[in-house]
Formats: C-alpha cells, sequence, structure tokens
C-alpha cells in the first residue's frame, strides 16, 4: 500500500478506489458479526463465493463480509446492495435460491425476506423493515459497506476525511472546540462531557500525554462496543487520532477484552493497514503529527472498565481501582494525564468534524446530542443492535423497533446500565432514555444494555443474579463493596428461597446506601442500583416472598410447585411424557398429579400443558406442602 | 513545602500541600478512626473507616480521608450523622469475621454491640496490611492477595514465605486481627497455592 503524505492524496485514493468500485455491480454484504458468525455466515459466504465463481458471475457479483447488521435475532443476515434487500435467517442453502433470482432481473426470495408479524405483509427493503426503520443508524450505518479488514471501504466512504480536515484546516484548539460545542458526552455510560475530559487531559502537566479507547465492555447482555470495533474500526480509530490531535498526545491505546477476538483481529489489521497508509506513526499526512496505537488486550475482569482499574491494568498490574480524588484525565496512565473514552464516543468525533456541530446538535434532546447505540435483548421479539437519537423512549425502542415481547407475554421491565443500572417498570416506559432521566429514575444509562423482562421474571432473582455478578466481578479492596455485596447476595438468596424475613427489605436499603456514599470506586457506589431499584419498583414482590412466601412470578424454585388442576386436567398424558423426571403419574384418560416429592420445579408441564386446558399453574409450594400433609395425615389415621 | 489552611471540625488546620486529610487532621489532634492505614505505607483506601464529610463549593460528600489531598479552604467534618452510619456499617460488616480485639473495641465505640451479618470468623479483613508491608517495606513480596471479589483472600508464596516469614515476622504486630500470626505459624499455609 502506498503512504498517504498529504490530504490531496487521500482525496485522489478516495476517487481512485471510488471509480474501482463498479456500481453495476452488485454487491452481496454477508454479516460476519460474531452474532451471525455463530450461525455459519462464513460458510454463507464461502457458498456465495463458489456460486457465483461456478456461474462465472464475477463481473457482475461481489461478495463482502462485513461488521454486524444490528438485526442479529434474524442472522445470518445478507443485504444485496445497491438495492438494500434484506435476507434474514439465510443459511447456504438459500444461495441458488437468491442468485437465481437475482439474475431474473432483481427479483427477491419470498421465503428470505421480512413478514409483518400482525399484517404478514412482504418488506423487501432494509430501510422499511420496522426494525431498522424506527432507527437513526449514524455510527452503524456503514458496518453493511464495509468490510472491516479493509481500508479501502472505509476510505471510499469518506473514511479519514475529518482527520485530514482536522490536521489540514482546523487546528487542535478547533477540534477541541468543536466537540465542546457539540455537546458530545461520554457513551460509557457517566455522560461526563468528552471535550471537558480532553481540556484537562490537555492542560494537566505531564508528558507523556495518552488517549485510551475503552473497549472493555462487560456488562452481560451487552455487545455495542464489540460490533462497532468488529464491524467499523476505522471509525473509532479516526476519532482516536483526532482526539490525540486535539490533546497533544502521541500515544494512544486500545484495551480491549481478550474474549472479543474478532474486535482484536480487527482492530489490528486496522492499525496495521493505517500505519501503511500514512494515517497512523510519523508525520500523519504530511502533517507533522507524530501518534501510535497498541492494543492492550484485557484479562477479563469486569472491574477493569473503570479508569483507574483500566490504567492500572494497561500498565501490567492487576486490573484494581485506585483511590482517585484526582481524575485520571490528569493522572492516569504511570500518572501522565490520559484521555480514556468509550469506543462510541470516540466513533462520534470525526463525524461531528465532518457532518458539523448543528448536525450532531439536531439529533436528540436537549444536553443529550447524538445518537446512542443499544443491545435490545432479553424477552423481546427482535433482538439487536439498536441505533436511536438520545431522548427516544423505552417504549418506541421495545415496542416499535424491538417488535414488544413473544408469546403475547406481559412487559413487565426494562433493565438498562448492566449491573450498575436499575430495572424501570412499565409505568415509566415513556422515560425518554438519556443521561439524565434514567439516573433520575434509580437506573443509568451504562454502555447502553437494554434487558427486556416480561411477566415470568422475578424481579428479586433478578437483583440476586446482578448482585451475584458483581459478587464475582468487585475487585475486592474495599469493605463496603465487598462485604456489602456478599451479606446482599446471601439476604436476597434467603428471600428467594423463601426464608426471608420482616426487616429484610430496609436492611438492604441500609447496607445499599453505605456502598453508595463510602465504596472505592464506580463499581461500588452504584453496584447496589439494581437492588434498589427493584426494592422501588417492585417492593410488591419482594413482600409476597417474605410474607407470602410465594414467588409472583413463580421463578424461585423453593416456593414455587406446580400443580394440576383436576378439573381442568383431561388426561391428554402430554404433561407426563414430557417430565424430565416422571414425577406425574396417572394413565392416559385420568387426571394426572404431580408428585411433590420427585419434582423438580423445572416448569416443563406448565410449558406443555395445551393452552385450551391451561390444566397446570404455579401455586406457592407451601400450599400443596399442606395440602400433601393433609393426605398424608388422613391415610395415617 | 507550600502550607494549606483548611477547616477541620471547625478548627482551622495548617497543613502541607501533598498530605492527606488524615495527615492533617491527625496532626492537628483530630482522631479520625483506621484499619487499612500505616503511616509507613502508602495509602489503600481499603477499609473505608476513615470516611469524613467534606465541603467543597457548598456541595458536601463522603470521602476516603487516608487518600484524600488537603486543599485550601476544604471544609472536613469527620463526625457527623452519615460518617457515623458508614462507620457503624463498615464494622458490623467485618465484625463477624474479626469478632474479637480491635475490631471488636473499634465496634463498640461506634456503637455496634452485635453484628446483625453472619460470618465466618476467619480473622482476615484484606485491610492488606501484611501484603504491602511485605512488599513496600521488606521488598520480599511473601504474602498476596488472591482471588477477586467476594472470593479476595490473601495467600503466602510458598518459595519466599517459607524462607523468609519464619525470622522476620515483622508484620505480626500490624494485623488488626492478629491472622497474619496464626497464618504465618501454621505450616499448612505454606502449601503452594492452588
Amino acid at each position: 500500500m502506498a503512504k498517504l503524505h498529504s490530504a490531496k492524496d487521500l482525496q485522489n485514493l478516495k476517487q481512485y478506489v471510488g471509480t474501482h468500485n463498479d456500481p453495476s455491480v452488485t454487491c452481496i454484504a454477508v454479516c460476519s458479526g460474531t452474532g451471525c458468525q455463530a450461525y455459519h455466515s462464513q460458510d454463507l459466504a464461502d457458498a456465495f463465493t463458489q456460486e457465483i465463481a461456478s456461474r462465472g458471475l464475477q463481473k457482475k457479483y461481489t461478495v463482502r463480509r462485513t461488521g454486524c447488521h444490528g438485526f442479529c435475532e434474524r442472522g445470518p443476515v445478507v443485504i444485496i446492495l445497491p438495492d438494500e434487500i434484506c435476507y434474514l435467517d439465510v443459511n447456504s442453502k438459500d444461495v441458488p435460491d437468491i442468485l437465481s433470482q437475482l439474475l431474473k432481473e432483481d427479483k427477491v426470495v419470498e421465503r428470505l425476506i421480512y413478514k409483518e408479524t400482525e399484517s404478514g405483509q412482504a418488506i423487501a427493503r432494509q430501510e422499511e423493515i420496522p426494525f431498522y426503520k424506527h432507527q437513526t443508524r449514524t455510527l452503524l450505518h456503514d458496518n453493511r459497506l464495509i468490510d472491516p479488514q479493509n481500508i479501502e471501504d472505509y476510505i471510499a466512504l469518506g473514511g479519514y476525511s475529518a482527520l485530514a480536515k482536522s490536521l489540514s484546516e482546523l487546528d487542535p484548539q478547533k477540534v477541541m472546540q468543536m466537540v465542546m460545542d457539540a455537546g458530545l458526552r461520554g457513551r460509557g455510560g457517566g455522560g461526563f462531557p468528552t471535550a471537558v475530559k480532553w481540556t484537562s487531559t490537555r492542560d494537566a502537566p505531564g508528558d507523556p500525554k495518552y488517549v485510551v479507547v475503552n473497549a472493555d465492555e462487560g456488562d452481560p447482555g451487552a455487545y455495542m462496543n464489540r460490533s462497532l470495533l468488529e464491524g467499523n474500526p476505522h471509525s473509532v480509530l479516526e476519532g482516536l487520532i483526532i482526539g490525540a490531535f486535539a490533546i497533544g498526545a502521541h500515544q494512544g491505546y486500545v484495551y480491549v477484552r481478550q474474549e472479543y477476538p474478532l474486535a482484536v483481529q480487527n482492530t489490528a489489521i486496522a492499525i496495521r493497514q493505517a500505519h501503511e497508509r500514512g494515517l497512523l506513526g510519523k508525520d500523519i499526512l504530511g502533517s507533522g503529527f507524530d501518534f501510535d496505537v497498541t492494543i492492550h488486550r484485557g484479562a477479563g475482569a469486569f472491574v477493569s472498565g473503570e479508569s483507574s482499574a483500566l490504567m492500572t491494568a494497561l500498565e501490567g498490574k492487576v486490573g484494581e481501582p485506585k483511590p482517585k480524588y484526582i481524575h485520571t484525565s490528569v493522572q492516569g496512565i504511570d500518572g501522565k494525564p490520559s484521555a480514556l473514552d468509550n469506543v462510541e464516543t470516540w466513533a462520534n468525533v470525526p463525524l461531528i468534524i465532518n457532518k458539523g456541530v448543528d448536525w450532531f446538535k439536531s439529533i436528540g434532546s436537549e444536553g443529550n446530542y447524538g445518537t446512542k447505540i443499544f443491545s435490545l435483548v432479553g424477552k423481546v421479539n427482535n433482538t439487536g443492535l439498536v441505533e436511536v437519537p438520545l431522548g427516544t423512549t423505552l417504549r418506541e425502542i421495545v415496542f416499535n423497533i424491538g417488535g414488544g415481547i413473544p408469546k403475547g407475554k406481559q412487559f413487565k421491565a426494562v433493565q438498562t446500565g448492566g449491573p450498575s443500572g436499575g430495572c424501570i417498570p412499565a409505568s415509566l416506559l415513556d422515560t425518554p432514555v438519556d443521561f439524565d432521566r434514567l439516573t433520575a429514575i434509580g437506573s443509568m444509562m451504562g454502555s447502553g444494555g437494554i434487558i427486556v423482562m416480561d411477566e415470568d421474571t422475578c424481579m428479586v432473582d433478578i437483583a440476586r443474579y446482578f448482585i451475584d455478578f458483581l459478587c464475582g466481578e468487585s475487585c475486592g479492596k474495599c469493605v463496603p463493596c465487598r462485604e456489602g455485596l456478599s451479606q446482599m447476595r446471601r439476604i436476597l438468596e434467603n428471600i428467594c428461597m423463601g426464608e426471608g424475613k420482616e426487616g429484610d427489605i430496609e436492611l438492604l436499603e441500609e447496607i445499599a446506601s453505605v456502598m453508595k456514599s463510602a465504596s472505592l470506586c464506580a463499581l461500588g457506589t452504584s453496584a447496589a442500583n439494581p437492588v434498589l431499584s427493584t426494592i422501588k419498583y417492585f417492593r410488591d414482590e419482594y413482600e409476597a416472598h417474605i410474607r407470602e412466601k410465594r414467588c409472583p412470578a413463580g421463578i424461585c424454585r423453593e416456593i414455587t410447585a406446580y400443580y394440576i388442576d383436576p378439573e381442568k386436567c383431561k388426561g391428554c398424558g402430554i404433561c407426563a411424557r414430557n417430565c424430565p423426571v416422571e414425577a406425574i403419574g396417572g394413565a392416559k384418560g385420568e387426571v394426572h398429579e404431580i408428585d411433590q416429592v420427585k419434582c423438580t420445579q423445572c416448569g416443563t408441564c406448565f410449558e406443555m400443558c395445551p393452552e385450551r386446558f391451561s390444566a397446570v399453574v404455579r401455586v406457592p409450594r407451601h400450599q400443596v406442602q399442606s395440602a400433601a400433609d393433609h393426605e398424608m395425615e388422613l391415610h395415617r389415621r | 513545602m507550600e502550607q494549606i489552611k483548611l477547616t477541620i471540625d471547625g478548627k482551622t488546620v495548617e497543613a502541607e500541600q501533598g498530605m492527606t486529610v488524615l495527615q492533617a487532621a491527625r496532626q492537628a489532634g483530630i482522631d479520625i478512626p483506621t484499619l487499612c492505614y500505616h503511616e509507613k505505607l502508602t495509602p489503600y483506601g481499603g477499609c473505608r473507616l476513615c470516611t469524613v464529610e467534606i465541603e467543597k463549593k457548598g456541595k458536601t460528600r463522603l470521602v476516603a480521608s487516608c487518600v484524600y489531598p488537603v486543599e485550601p479552604g476544604l471544609i472536613v467534618k469527620t463526625d457527623t450523622e452519615e460518617v457515623s452510619k458508614v462507620r457503624k456499617m463498615v464494622l458490623e460488616l467485618l465484625l463477624p469475621l474479626s469478632p474479637t480485639g480491635p475490631i471488636e473495641s473499634l465496634a463498640k465505640r461506634y456503637g455496634v454491640e452485635k453484628s446483625r451479618f453472619p460470618g465466618e470468623p476467619t480473622g482476615c479483613i484484606l485491610c492488606g496490611l501484611c501484603v504491602r508491608y511485605c512488599e513496600e517495606i521488606k521488598g520480599a513480596c511473601a504474602v498476596t492477595f488472591v482471588k477477586r471479589g467476594t472470593e479476595r483472600d490473601i495467600a503466602f508464596v510458598p518459595e519466599v514465605a517459607s524462607a523468609v516469614c519464619p525470622v522476620c515476622r515483622e508484620c505480626f504486630p500490624l494485623c488488626p486481627s492478629g491472622k497474619a500470626a496464626t497464618l504465618c505459624l501454621d505450616g499448612t499455609e505454606f502449601a503452594p497455592l492452588a
């Protein structure tokens, strides 16, 4: 690859790549994000390549392995460009059909396109599918157009032109001012104004200064940083270089989880190619500005996403938070000023430079400008990556984009912000999702995980799950966090087992308040949020567990039993056949009965009993227990 | 060295630039309880017992005084309701781990007669005094932290500890519960790390 020595060189390369991308060639974009790869999308891409070759159609069709398209629920996803025909749930066997239809004047394969759930209407174009239609994809838009392992794809779309503009037309101060004026806030969770952080790093005494990409995404169910880094690593790198220019840093790090092999690989390739093109290294684009990036692979500790812990890990030590009353932006890596921002924050920077402050501020809500990527997971029809303007309501995200709750079940709550976030009830579904409002209702933005929960979710169990997660992921250094979490987990486990006592809720709140005010780092101060928010919005569930020994959702096994209503049971035998522990007695045609001693409360009978009978019900354990005791008593007499 | 004036419990206190609030307070004869602090060692900020309330630009918040640097005009209160709530909870959480000795008397001082929490009386409260002493003063690193979260523990590095510890024993008196001595003198602890 030839080195680019000026902004003009970059412009020429863009034009050159552009003219070599023949518009008459149809591009088959096969999602090669981690999710689709798990569904063998690499084999699928191979199948397309072979089929095209065997039919001698190389001049007409090309295959591109791209990053994540977002609609992970229906992967592997294939998009035919430029017409944007979107095929879902594609596998290798569909390849001949797709090509044959394409050859017939771009006809579509009906069975592989999106169908409306209610009307059954078929929608072929990606942008018209409700999942995509209600999104504003400024960061993820290019994923389907780019092979992340090919820098020319990125350059063809105008990539690195924001860097060229910053270096040749702007100066560091102007870049800083633009980011400041755009009001960009950190996408990692805190929502701290990015330019304020950059300014403190720039102005802090000490050299060298560092810029760092935080790709230590560790929240359960969250993968937006992963997909961005896998699918469009150059957008993150470009932002990082621009930031370094504004701050006056000459060394950067990408701190990425070891568990994200594709992100590590694609970032490494991107760095190498940027080097070869002269976009990293000495005298970038002939500007005299030097900058280099090193990848640091995180060794798998959730707490290392916390800024001081991340920098400790970067120094080669155990990733533990430092007591910091001086920000890492002033004293970070090796005590030097270090600006740490989330993957998504960096990726926003080139957009601001290229499209301008006014454009950026036209998206989002007051004080919360731009878009945010969320990973929408859990009990929702369309799981996937969703990018919407900040300030979009939860209802829009869960219902318009997410397509609501599967199997006609009732929505119960959404959990945002990962283990440090909170559970938001149905009554607050119209809350606009932005940094300030989520915090106001006891949750937080976090890095953007949204977990949807339906009526079959026990909120005490959810709190127990997150506290248990944090028990393993806290560093264990400070007493409120370590011992507080441990005691909280014990209390929550007791409640779930029906051994909760009056006063437990208050005790949880008391521990939580001390954790919040006295823990050493942000993990500890926010660790109680899952407990506090579930107590706040679902206190009745805690009380039902404690007072009535009843789990309203029927999830907590120790206090739940399954019972076959003899009035409703038609003796069809389905439940008995499917019971894994043979706990259901009664011959075909006779009323069935569950042996409560054998039963493991797996719920299979409940799921299998035909809806028209609905004979299996969940009841509090003590009800069947007392009935069984009663029977035993009668028997004895 | 530049002198800084701050207020601790209503008293104007002079401190040197770079000192912590805890050092400034102790220098002025104001007592703040600590468990993981030792004047010879790098402050750790782990036990949170030294939590105090600070006021800056009209806003108050709780900080660990052993790591918070003094600032001109800072207003510090070492004995507010919020502060004692934190200290009480910290001691109540630690008491089951170390039910006798210094933790017990500190707990009594802060009104914790009995902890509401069950726990295994391992003796170790993970203050890290032995770990830091061994590393910073002795340069031996014979004892170290292992694992994380609620599983966090201290362990001897057998190859080093078997040679160093029996003759050194300097960390014994630092241990708030005497656990270091028990651990060290109990030969099983020198078994190789799992």
